[in-house]
């Protein structure tokens, strides 16, 4: 199996999120970068099915030099190689680009269901339509069997157990495997692993952040006391209307 | 010119989540003077299909291929992409089902149009065609400008109140050719957590988390979310240790809700859980210490014994009942 798995960086999640330049920035300022959660399925997931059945594993990120310590990451978590296309992320659309330049001959593509800065889970769709091959938006579950994947396809009230030729593109989500942390060899034998700087390929974006803002903050609590508590039912009923 | 939804149906039927994306569109449409049309697949009922009227469609494209009942991802696409044409859409709609994200971000390859998910609010104008969507997993929002001719956005659960506008309505066979090549992925077996509210449609959510120190206490959870009409959720770890299903998993690396109630019994309120559901309209925390963090976030708040405090709502509401 030869598999390929995009990996995003993102704010640790317990960033306190702020903006820089009128709103227009996000603040980087103390904040640590981690590989996204979901990714870390997709790749975790990638290595036990090359564990089982042979094959290698590729990472690859759309991003400046600075993600090079999580490509590392990936790499001694038991990734064979690692791509880094030099550029900016500019939207979902760009990423997806520059990865389907890269993504031929693989059996699978595997990506997180969606990266937990920009929240689109658009990348993974788009691959699929850029390549002309199947796309899951939401996988639960992924094994192969011959030359097909079987995998747990989440729905809005269920899952739907679906059957996929390969080459396709999925975004994986948990309870598809538990991420794993890499070890001291691994961190070892990731340092003489191939890890290639390519140049990106020039497309037009049609969508641009103008602005960020902040959620409003919440005005105090209300606190009820426990002997009372018949009264939360009365003002949610009465007050707030929302029962 | 032409504002295109698809009006997804789960068994014939049209979910809140497609009448918001109804309203969304017809709201949208008196900004630039557009009609509304809706594409809907599979067997639909033809009393059911005259509902989009009630609510703004003034045309139905209706596909009846029972191949699509399935909602495989790639055919949609060709189908819908077919629709945009004839239709010459500038704008086209999904509610952000697994269904609708799944399909908008490919159709948006397709037809080179601009898109946007999870959007929370209607463009400022049809000029400066920007909206709001959420980012940082509901700790932030960008503002989100879509250039290019056609636009594609899929709108978030509970983001945008349904509204009826009856107009007249015409439902109009749509039946391109379809590939067969398209449907390489086959549906082997279809498991639905039935007769339960929809988590990411609930306008009510009670969650439980470690505090209720075990599965088999969550009978109180889940009567107090029968009277309530709401669905069922859990913090991180109680999907991880497998009290409740992974599919109750709220937070940052969960499902994200913005229901019009949000319960919260026995969760601390870490960051990454309070990034899930802070877009809740109202939230009330119940919790044993009065230095939990979530009371920050919380409208409504008991400091208190969740096997105490819960039973003594479940008992007032049911009082309320009779
Ligand atoms: C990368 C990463 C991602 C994460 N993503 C998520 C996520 O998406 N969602 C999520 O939820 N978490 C997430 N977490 C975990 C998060 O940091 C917290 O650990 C988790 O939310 C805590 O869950 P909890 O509140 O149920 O448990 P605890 O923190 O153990 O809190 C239990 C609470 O119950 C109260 N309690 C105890 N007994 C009672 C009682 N009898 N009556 C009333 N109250 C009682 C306690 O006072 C306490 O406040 C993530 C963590 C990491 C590192
Ligand atoms: N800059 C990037 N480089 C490589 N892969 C990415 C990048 N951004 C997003 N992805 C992949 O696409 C998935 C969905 O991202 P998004 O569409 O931004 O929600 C992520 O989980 C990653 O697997």
């Amino acid at each position: 199996m030869n598999i390929l798995v995009c990996i995003s960086q993102v704010p640790d999640t317990t960033t306190k999120i702020t903006f820089s330049e009128n709103n227009t920035k996000f603040n980087e300022n103390g904040v640590q970068f981690i590989i996204n959660p979901y990714d870390e399925y997709a790749l975790t997931r990638a290595i036990e099915i090359k564990e089982k059945l042979g094959g290698k594993v590729t990472v690859i990120n759309v991003g400046k030099s600075s993600t090079e310590p999580n490509l590392r990451k990936a790499l001694a978590i038991g990734a064979d190689e690692a791509i880094r296309v030099d550029a900016e992320p500019a939207d979902a659309y760009y990423v997806a680009f520059q990865v389907a330049q890269h993504a031929k001959g693989f059996d699978m593509i595997l990506c997180g269901k969606e990266s937990i800065d920009h929240n689109g889970g658009l990348v993974p769709s788009m691959i699929g339509e850029l390549l002309g091959i199947p796309s899951i938006n939401v996988a639960v579950k992924l094994d192969i069997e011959g030359n097909t994947a079987i995998m747990e396809h989440e729905l809005d009230g269920g899952k739907e157990i679906i059957e996929c030729p390969m080459p396709f593109v999925a975004g994986c989500q948990k309870p598809i495997c538990e991420p794993r942390i890499p070890n001291m060899r691994g961190i070892m034998t990731a340092k003489n692993k191939p890890l290639l700087k390519k140049e990106p390929v020039s497309v037009e974006t049609l969508t641009h952040v103008t602005e960020f803002l902040l959620p409003k903050p919440k005005e105090s609590c209300r606190m009820i006391i426990p002997d009372e508590a018949e009264k939360l039912i009365d003002i949610l009923q009465n007050e707030v209307k929302v029962i | 010119m032409s504002i295109l939804v698809y009006a997804e149906n789960t068994d014939g039927f049209f979910k809140k989540s497609t009448l918001e994306s109804l309203t969304y569109a017809v709201d949208l449409s008196k900004k630039g003077n557009e009609s509304v049309t809706a594409l809907c697949t599979g067997n639909i009922s033809a009393e059911n299909l005259k509902t989009l009227g009630e609510y703004g469609t003034s045309k139905v494209l209706y596909c009846k291929d029972e191949r699509l009942n399935s909602k495989p991802v790639v055919p949609l696409v060709n189908l819908l992409e077919k629709a945009a044409i004839e239709e010459k859409s500038s704008v086209i709609i999904f509610s952000h089902t697994s269904t609708g994200a799944g399909i908008a971000p490919r159709l948006a390859v397709k037809l080179k149009a601009g898109v946007a998910s999870n959007v929370i609010s209607l463009p400022d104008s049809a000029e400066e065609f920007s909206v709001i969507r959420g980012v940082y997993s509901g700790k932030g929002f960008s503002r989100l400008k879509l250039t290019g001719p056609v636009k594609i956005l899929t709108i978030k659960g509970n983001s945008h109140e349904v509204k009826k506008s009856p107009v007249d309505c015409s439902i109009v066979d749509f039946n391109p050719s379809l590939d067969s090549n398209d449907f390489s992925v086959k549906v082997k077996e279809l498991v639905k957590t039935s007769g339960k509210v929809s988590l990411k449609e609930a306008d009510v959510v009670v969650s439980g988390g470690r505090g209720m120190k075990g599965p088999e206490n969550w009978q109180i959870i889940e009567e107090l979310a029968g009277l309530l009409k709401a669905a069922t959720s859990c913090s991180k770890p109680v999907a991880d240790m497998g009290w409740r299903p992974h599919s109750e998993h709220v937070g940052q690396t969960g499902i994200t809700v913005g229901p019009n109630l949000y319960i919260a019994i026995g969760i601390s309120g870490a960051i990454q859980h309070l990034a899930g559901v802070n877009s809740s309209k109202t939230i009330v925390v119940i919790n044993k210490d009065p230095e939990a963090p979530f009371f920050k976030a919380a409208d409504f708040g008991i400091v208190g014994d969740a096997f105490e405090v819960v039973p003594r709502l479940i008992k007032a509401l049911k009082e309320r009942k009779n």
